[in-house]
């Protein structure tokens, strides 16, 4: 279901049989249905999971006690066809307040015919998690620095 | 230390960038940058240690070099995350009126040691 392609980036595709506006519909009323129980930065269990469907506003846990854990800001959000959600979760698993310290989630829902639906997403700029690979990438001379280290590294990757 | 906290070092990152682009030993290293050679040596065990590079007898010399499951391992961590949750979205797409199950325990790595079961 997924596949590489640069080390930065996830990719992940599905094809349901459901029309484009339910299955767009069903991903973002119903996140905390299918999101997996173990995601989860709250001390307790998860009561619900609630997106909020416009852009400025989060993804939000709530948990059984009533504490929150808001772990995505929605950036775009454009039934039946685009959500684009930042993932402000750090490696090492808490809650990461910087956004330029961010990632980014974008699902797409493209029409196959009436009843069928495929579901793109793709979680990009994971390097921006990482405190070093920013400067990294500007502390390396371009000629020799960063594309060539991205591209060894990719080579690596893929090797 | 993970590889995250391990690259937060500015010295390691600019060792780690030398070792991506050509595998090199600790001399090499230590003469183009302005750190003492145990210096170097201690960083490389840090990278080391954070699963980012591995190191290889070659004669007399040891070679350091980037090890590629560092960065693939958060890789496949969101792999495993969005797989696991696009097959439950599947059922749940699928199946009108029914809530999904939930799904299996892949997604465990993502704790830290010490959090709640």
């Amino acid at each position: 279901m997924t596949q590489t392609t640069e080390p930065t980036t996830v990719h992940a595709a599905i094809e349901v049989d459901a029309p484009q506006q339910r299955a767009f519909e069903v991903f973002t009323r119903d996140f905390g249905a299918f999101k997996p129980p173990d995601h989860n930065l709250l001390q307790v269990p998860i009561a619900e999971t609630v997106v909020e469907t416009h852009v400025g506003g989060h993804i939000i846990d709530r948990g059984t006690d009533g504490s929150e854990c808001r772990w995505a800001r929605v950036l775009a959000y454009e039934p039946p066809s685009r959500f684009l959600f930042s993932w402000d979760i750090s490696p090492s698993w808490g809650i990461e307040t910087d956004p330029s310290r961010t990632s980014e989630v974008e699902v797409t829902f493209t029409a196959l015919d009436a009843g069928r639906t495929r579901v793109e997403l793709e979680h990009r700029h994971l390097d921006r998690h990482g405190d070093g690979w920013d400067a990294v990438r500007g502390g390396v001379e371009s000629d020799e620095g960063w594309p060539l280290y991205l591209d060894r590294f990719a080579a690596l990757l893929t090797s | 230390m993970d590889e995250w906290a391990a690259l937060g070092d500015r010295t390691r990152r600019e060792i780690f960038a030398r070792l991506a682009v050509a595998p090199s030993a600790v001399g090499e290293l230590a003469a183009t940058l302005p750190v003492t050679r145990p210096a170097v040596s201690q960083h490389l065990k840090v990278l080391k240690d954070a699963g980012l590079i591995t190191d290889e007898r070659a004669g007399a010399r040891r070679i350091y070099r980037v090890e590629p499951g560092g960065l693939s391992r958060m890789r496949a961590e969101l792999d495993s995350f969005w797989n696991a949750t696009l097959t439950a979205y599947k059922r749940a797409v699928e199946e009108p009126g029914t809530t999904a199950t939930p799904i299996d325990q892949r997604t465990q790595q993502f704790r830290h040691p010490g959090d709640q079961p």
